[in-house]
């Protein structure tokens, strides 16, 4: 059987699916019931500089989209750091390292813009014994107001800067949380990187707001009338987060820089295709949030099976190995066609193949006689829409085109070779030579 | 246990008091709010859905179940009932598993279809409970019609006629409106007294005079008809049943099921209505499914329905067998009635095994005839078969007047057939006076 042990900077546990900082790391109690439950790691909810804790709502802290029979396919919150003490927090997480050594635990972290402050919660969280630091630049709602969190991660300057005191003043391995809300990640992931950062992890929620009540007219969650946006997450974000995880793990400055993924994280095929994208391990809550801490065990059998099936004897063996196949656009073969082909045997007759492509897309499906759905060859830009909207996982599928075959749409027969946008006739600034070559 | 329990004869009274009202309940409770929007979501919103291909009043119901999905349910009604007034009965007694459900894809793909009826019976239990019929009169035309039979057709084709302006009077002979609403269909499908309740929330819309204890031919006829008013549409149902022709038919306990149901749906006190200790039931229809179950939920010892031919050959469908069987109905095939033997009431039935000289008698002390209704007087319209025959919008053979439901000819004896053949007949009324000008 598969070797779930993750190293992560040095850090090791039994698995790679920790817990992101949030309310299910918030207090001792919650992380013991984890690690039991199964969970490799844990990051704790974050604290802040000593003195009074932050107050939080006592109203309604999150919104959510469902899905159909209302499965939560989004969460956005409103709550802050933690609103316990430090002095609490900092003995809770001593006596949890205490006794679980074997596990990971880091603590995340958000003070004001200052290294002495820095300096001061650092050393006290050297002292608990933790196995490294996370910097929470991230939060997006209520922390930001107060020039910390997402108002810090949207500055590439601050993250260096900060990054570096950390580094000066601590010599545990330092994580740094990106926020997703910024225009390229690469700016405060490059900061990171300058600034020393053991790793980075991705993605902090999202801005958003996930619902208004149309009674009260005010967003939700309502707060005695007034609503505010939030931090989005779960299985909704997944897709924004793997994005922002694979353009770190491609982009040559920031290339080997140790990533720890999170967003939407909620079966073991999405923490496999996190770390296939460059993540070393991967960070979960809504999952948990949501169906509690036994999830974890789906997980571990999943990625334990998955592992077998593939021969990936330890999870290092495949962290990274979609990453050569991300690539931008105009790399892409246009030369390759496929066709939509329908199972005859597998279709239900629903008919939204047909809804779909004859309204939207192409007309490329046929409605005959006894609501059988064809695909036309001669119209099919292999656009996938339909294998998105049928009902049925396997009943429409896209056949390859073979070099030499002809691609009845277009006349073209498929070459053996590949032609991208940059050896295109069509694209003004192709290389000529590419298409002489071709003869065109 | 009552200590009527296990008497011979025909008695009241066999079970506990508090026992009718649990037998005699929904047979598909309503759904919570809760049901109706998981079983919501399963609606795959199928293009050109042969679930409303399958409806005979061509209900939109991927429309009305994302409606409901949505949070709408009353805007869901409002897609229902523009297209079948009487949604909500037809929600409750539709046979659903030959009609819409039957074609469901998730039938295809999982052998459990969205569970349609019940969804529309809960978009239009919502609308009815919070606010009158949500239709309008147009303005008045000035036309009359003369509407014949209060029942599905005549309710439907009457609801749609005054929606255009014009004026009707609604007659039908029963002292009762509802047809085989109030007066057919198994109890635990119609509970609360809904058939009236619905008459009355239909007729809200105003402009239909409702006139009862008026039959055609008691100083009603055709002539008289079609001189006081501008049109005239026949929803008269079927008023005779098909007799057995064997001995011993007149005995005492043998009676028409049609007949019988009619006095149990109008029974105010069921502990009061006489059943048969050994009922045999007669035929292989829904009124004979009905007339099965009932008495068995009334307390009957055992009850056998007996049909000549093959279970594949009933008209009930298999989903109603099975529900009769689940009740404790015992079901018997290849069963041709050839006498009914007793003193001066019946106490037992002879059969021959269809197609062999086998012979076998069951013990019987109440016998239910359930082997077809037909029409009474065609009234000197020319007939189809054994009904009054009608063009595709309801047209017969004399000018002026309309018919449809069980009397006409087309289509199945079911409840939305006879809505649906209403409502087009009603519009081709209102096109046809108002090209009249």
């Amino acid at each position: 059987m598969a070797d779930l042990t993750s190293n992560f900077l040095g850090i090791t546990s039994p698995n790679p699916f920790w817990l992101a900082s949030a309310p299910p790391t918030d207090k001792e109690y919650n992380v013991r019931r984890a690690y039991e439950a199964g969970w490799g790691g844990v990051v704790w909810k974050t604290l802040g500089e000593d003195g009074p804790p932050v107050v939080n709502v006592s109203g309604p802290r999150y919104g959510a989209i469902f899905g159909p029979d209302r499965r939560l396919m989004g969460l956005n919150n409103i709550e802050l750091i933690t609103d316990r003490s430090l002095d609490i927090n900092l003995e809770e997480i001593t006596r949890v390292k205490r006794d679980y050594p074997d596990h990971a635990l880091i603590v995340s972290l958000m003070v004001p813009y200052d290294e002495g402050a820095w300096k001061e919660i650092l050393d006290k969280v050297e002292a608990t014994n933790a196995d490294g630091v996370e910097l929470n630049f991230g939060c997006p709602h209520g922390m930001a107001e107060r020039g910390m969190g997402s108002a810090v991660g949207q500055v590439p300057e601050y993250v260096e800067q900060i990054t570096r005191w950390v580094k000066k003043h601590y010599a545990r391995p330092c994580i740094v949380k990106l926020t997703p809300n910024i225009t390229n990640i690469l700016g405060p992931a490059e900061a990171a990187k300058r600034g020393g950062a053991d790793a980075v992890s991705l993605i902090n929620t999202i801005n958003s707001i996930t619902s208004v009540n149309l009674d009260a007219m005010c967003p939700e969650p309502m707060i005695d009338g007034m609503g505010t946006h939030g931090g989005y997450c779960g299985p909704a974000v997944k897709p924004i987060a793997m994005n922002m995880v694979a353009e770190i793990a491609r982009n040559p400055e920031t290339a080997g820089l140790p990533i720890s993924g999170i967003g939407g994280v909620t079966t073991w095929r999405d923490a496999a295709e996190f770390m296939a994208l460059g993540a070393g391990n991967v960070q979960v809550c809504t999952a948990a949030m949501t169906y509690g801490f036994k999830v974890v065990q789906e997980m571990i059998s999943g990625l334990s099976q998955w592992m077998d099936e593939k021969g990936h004897k330890s999870t290092a063996d495949f962290v990274g190995l979609a990453v050569p196949k991300v690539t931008d656009w105009q790399n892409l073969n246009l030369d390759y066609v496929t066709k939509a082909e329908i199972n005859q045997e597998l279709c239900i007759k629903c008919g939204r193949c047909y809804a779909a492509c004859e309204d939207t897309s192409h007309q490329a499906i046929e409605m005959g006689e006894d609501r059988v759905f064809t695909v036309k060859d001669d119209e099919c830009v292999a656009c996938n829409l339909c294998v998105n909207v049928c009902p049925v996982e396997g009943c429409i599928t896209m056949r390859e085109l073979k070099p030499g075959e002809v691609d009845e749409r277009t006349g073209m027969t498929i070459p053996e070779d590949k032609r991208t946008w940059l050896q295109h006739p069509n694209n003004p600034g192709a290389d000529p030579l590419a298409c002489i070559v071709r003869g065109q | 246990m009552s200590q009527n329990a296990n008497a011979n004869g025909v008695q009241a009274g066999r079970l506990a008091p508090d026992q009718y009202a649990a037998n005699f309940t929904d047979l598909h409770p309503p759904l919570s709010d809760h049901e109706a929007l998981v079983g919501a979501d399963r609606c795959y919103f199928c293009h050109d859905a042969p679930c409303m291909e399958a409806c005979p009043t061509t209900i939109d119901v991927p429309l009305f179940i994302r409606q409901i999905a949505t949070g709408t349910p009353e805007a869901a009604a409002r897609t229902i009932l523009s297209q079948n007034i009487l949604g909500g009965m037809c929600a409750r007694v539709c046979p659903t598993e030959t009609l819409c459900e039957e074609v469901c894809v998730r039938m295809t793909a999982e052998e459990q279809p969205v569970e349609i009826g019940r969804l529309q019976r809960y978009a239009t239990d919502r609308l009815m409970g919070q606010s009158a019929q949500p239709f309008e009169r147009a303005e008045a035309t000035g036309k009359r019609i003369a509407v014949v039979g209060a029942g599905p057709a005549g309710l439907s084709a009457a609801h749609r006629l005054a929606m255009y302006g014009h004026e009707v009077t609604l007659f039908d002979s029963r002292p009762k409106a509802g047809g085989l609403n109030e007066f057919g269909i198994a109890a635990y499908k119609s509970t609360d007294d809904f058939a009236a309740r619905e008459v009355a929330w239909l007729l809200g819309i105003g402009g239909i005079t409702l006139k009862l204890g008026q039959a055609l031919g008691n100083g009603l006829n055709l002539d008289v008809l079609s001189k006081d008013f501008d049109a005239v549409f026949l929803g008269v149902g079927l008023s005779d049943t098909n007799q057995l022709g064997i001995d011993g038919e007149a005995l005492e306990g043998v009676v028409d099921a049609v007949d019988w149901i009619a006095e149990l749906r109008q029974s105010e006190d069921l502990s009061a209505l006489p059943i048969g200790r050994r009922v045999v039931v007669i035929g292989g229809g829904m009124t004979a499914i009905d007339a099965a179950v009932q008495a068995k939920l009334l307390g009957a010892e055992s009850v056998t329905l007996a049909y000549r031919r093959g279970r594949t050959d009933m008209p009930a469908s298999k989903y109603e067998q099975d529900l009769a069987a689940s009740k404790g109905v015992c079901i018997v095939t290849h069963a041709t009635p050839v006498a009914i033997h007793g003193e001066d009431a019946v106490s037992s039935i002879e059969f021959q095994r269809t197609g062999s000289d086998e012979r076998f008698t069951l013990m019987a002390d109440q016998v239910m005839k359930a082997i077809g209704q037909k029409l009474g007087d065609a009234m000197g319209l020319e007939t189809d078969g054994r009904k009054i025959a009608v063009d595709g919008t309801g047209r017969t053979s004399r000018a002026g007047i309309w018919a449809g439901g069980d009397c006409a000819s087309g289509g199945d004896d079911l409840t939305v057939t006879a809505v649906a053949e209403g409502r087009d007949a009603a519009e081709d009324i209102h096109m046809t006076l108002m090209a009249e000008g």
